[in-house]
């Protein structure tokens, strides 16, 4: 559905993207993960045809985004990170509008009414948009991306700055969205990437520095695990150096905490060893009070800090 | 085609629910009275409406980038240009659409003010000859007037630059004979027939309207001159195609 090959694209001479080349095929849901300014939102923009990449060729449906712009972007259904939307528009006006625009002609109503059923903005139909919360303007940006049955669906940061609850509900959503459609969708949030997409793609620096499914991606990353402990020390022992002693452990650190009642320590296991039952079997042991104990997920920084270090 | 409706349509009903063309409409209608009223109301004043066109002609500097400032700047600060620009929309569709959303509201400001050669028909006996050059004229100026605000508008996403650059704009094509008189040759030449509007001298209220130079001259004096019809509609073609263009190109940035 989607090839792109060494695409590049500078914004004077800030290279955004750079030579980056990969290939969706129709029906998969790919997440494009990456932290802010990594390319995601710029690919996003030069997939979509709103600007067309400074080297490289891409094309959308068969169809080449430069020379023939117009039938590609038919093929597409865009979200933009923004969210934007006409504030003085009705909700039902607004998605009239937007399947005009994007080349339909017959059945807008209807359709309108069904796109308005699925994202479950029913009793908003006649609000005007400005008056709606953040989640429900969310909602309608995913209306219109869907309303004219675009083959491919694009979303660019979907579920950025609303609710925890919400947050739910439009994954959920976009995840019922990704079975009739090739969908892609950019995100900084691991977890949301791996729930909705089966293949996710890490930029970094305007460079594809992953290319793999959720479940191998993790495996791969997680050779060590990192957990935290908070304990009331014992003066006879020392912690750090106790820890230091066990093969399992890669790296201790102290943390700076303002509760001076327990101490907390960053320790580094090799993975899949089950280190956190051993660990607390270790502070138990020596009995050192155990106050907390958890296993932290790797941060986004982490994740790329390996990927880029490899 | 279609789509050029579905912009104008969707320009023209918000326009109609935004408070920005009454308020244009309202301040128009006020002004053009006061300049009326101050022609007709002398002992044995002439029953014509070019103190209207003088006021008319003057105001609309002002009040079409008014009207226009919004047009693609707003679209640009929502960041809905980027779903126009990513639908199977052309950029000239988009640019079209919107004057003419505008022009709309202008002809129906106009249509409002035929209230004053109706009063002249009531009281006194006028030529309806200039009134209708008059009118024509002021259509054509109106469409050049509104199509360099919507230039103005494409400049930035702020609407107040827009309504700065566009008004500065005309206001300078207005003024250009101050200019234009007192240089000499081929580019005095260049410069005078930029007069957009006529040399009124609006604030002088024994000639109101007594237009000597500038491409409104002749209409207000009932003239039709294919000269000034051209040069009307190839300021409005060259700033549309200048719009089309700047947002063509910036696609490329």
């Amino acid at each position: 559905m989607i090839k792109i090959s060494n695409m590049s694209k500078y914004y004077g001479d800030y290279p955004a993207v750079l030579d980056v080349s990969f290939s969706i095929e129709k029906g998969e849901t790919v997440g494009l993960l990456g932290p802010n300014g990594a390319g995601k939102s710029t690919t996003m923009k030069v997939m979509t045809g709103y600007t067309p990449p400074t080297n490289g060729k891409v094309t959308v449906g068969g169809y080449d985004i430069v020379d023939k712009s117009f039938e590609a972007r038919k093929q597409i259904g865009y979200l933009p990170e923004n969210v934007p939307l006409y504030l003085d528009m009705t909700v039902k006006e607004y998605l009239h509008f937007m399947a005009s625009i994007r080349g339909m002609k017959e059945g807008i109503s209807k359709r309108a009414d069904e796109v308005i059923d699925i994202t479950g903005l029913e009793t908003y139909r006649d609000v005007i948009i400005g008056k709606l919360s953040k989640g429900y303007r969310q909602r309608t940006g995913i209306a219109q991306s869907i309303i004219h049955k675009p083959k491919i669906l694009i979303m660019d940061e979907p579920t950025i700055g609303i609710d925890p609850v919400q947050v739910v509900e439009t994954r959920k959503l976009i995840q019922s969205l990704g079975g009739e459609h090739t969908l892609i969708l950019s995100s900084h949030i691991l977890p949301e990437v791996t729930t909705i997409c089966k293949r996710v793609l890490v930029i970094h620096d305007g460079k594809i520095v992953a290319d793999d499914t959720p479940n191998n991606l993790s495996n791969r990353l997680q050779s060590t695990q990192v957990c935290e402990v908070s304990i009331t020390e014992n003066n006879d022992v020392n912690f750090i150096n106790l820890l230091r002693g066990q093969d399992y452990v890669v790296d201790v650190r102290s943390k700076f905490d303002n509760n001076n009642e327990h101490k907390s320590y960053i320790i580094e296991t090799s993975s899949n060893i089950g280190a956190e039952e051993k660990i607390a079997k270790l502070i138990v042991d020596n009995n050192i009070g155990l106050h907390k104990l958890n296993s932290l997920p790797l941060t986004l920084e982490e994740i790329f800090l390996q990927l880029t270090s490899e | 085609m279609n789509n050029i409706f579905t912009i104008f349509k969707k320009e023209l009903t918000s326009y109609i629910k935004s408070p920005m063309a009454y308020i244009v409409a309202a301040s128009f209608y006020t002004v053009t009275g006061f300049f009326f009223i101050a022609s007709v109301s002398d002992a044995f004043s002439e029953a014509s409406i070019r103190g209207f066109l003088a006021g008319a002609v003057f105001f609309l500097i002002f009040l079409s980038p008014a009207l226009t400032m919004r047009l693609i700047a707003e679209e640009q600060k929502l960041g809905t240009m980027e779903l126009l620009m990513t639908s199977p929309l052309k950029e000239h569709e988009i640019v079209i659409g919107k004057f003419f959303a505008s022009f709309a509201i202008v002809l129906f400001m106009l249509l409002g003010t035929l209230f004053y050669p109706i009063i002249l028909l009531i009281f006194g006996v006028p030529d309806l000859g200039p009134i209708f050059t008059g009118y024509l004229g002021l259509i054509l100026y109106s469409s050049s007037t509104l199509s360099i605000g919507i230039f103005a508008s494409s400049l930035s996403s702020n609407q107040l630059v827009s309504l700065v650059v566009g008004s500065g704009i005309l206001t300078l094509l207005t003024f250009i004979d101050f200019v234009s008189e007192r240089v000499t040759g081929f580019l005095g030449t260049i410069l005078n027939e930029l007069q957009l509007g006529g040399s009124f001298s609006v604030f002088d209220t024994s000639s109101f309207g007594i237009a000597e130079k500038g491409h409104f001259a002749d209409f207000a004096r009932g003239i039709i001159s294919i000269y000034d019809i051209v040069f009307y509609l190839s300021i409005s073609i060259i700033f549309l195609l200048s719009t089309i263009l700047i947002l063509e190109t910036r696609r490329w940035r």
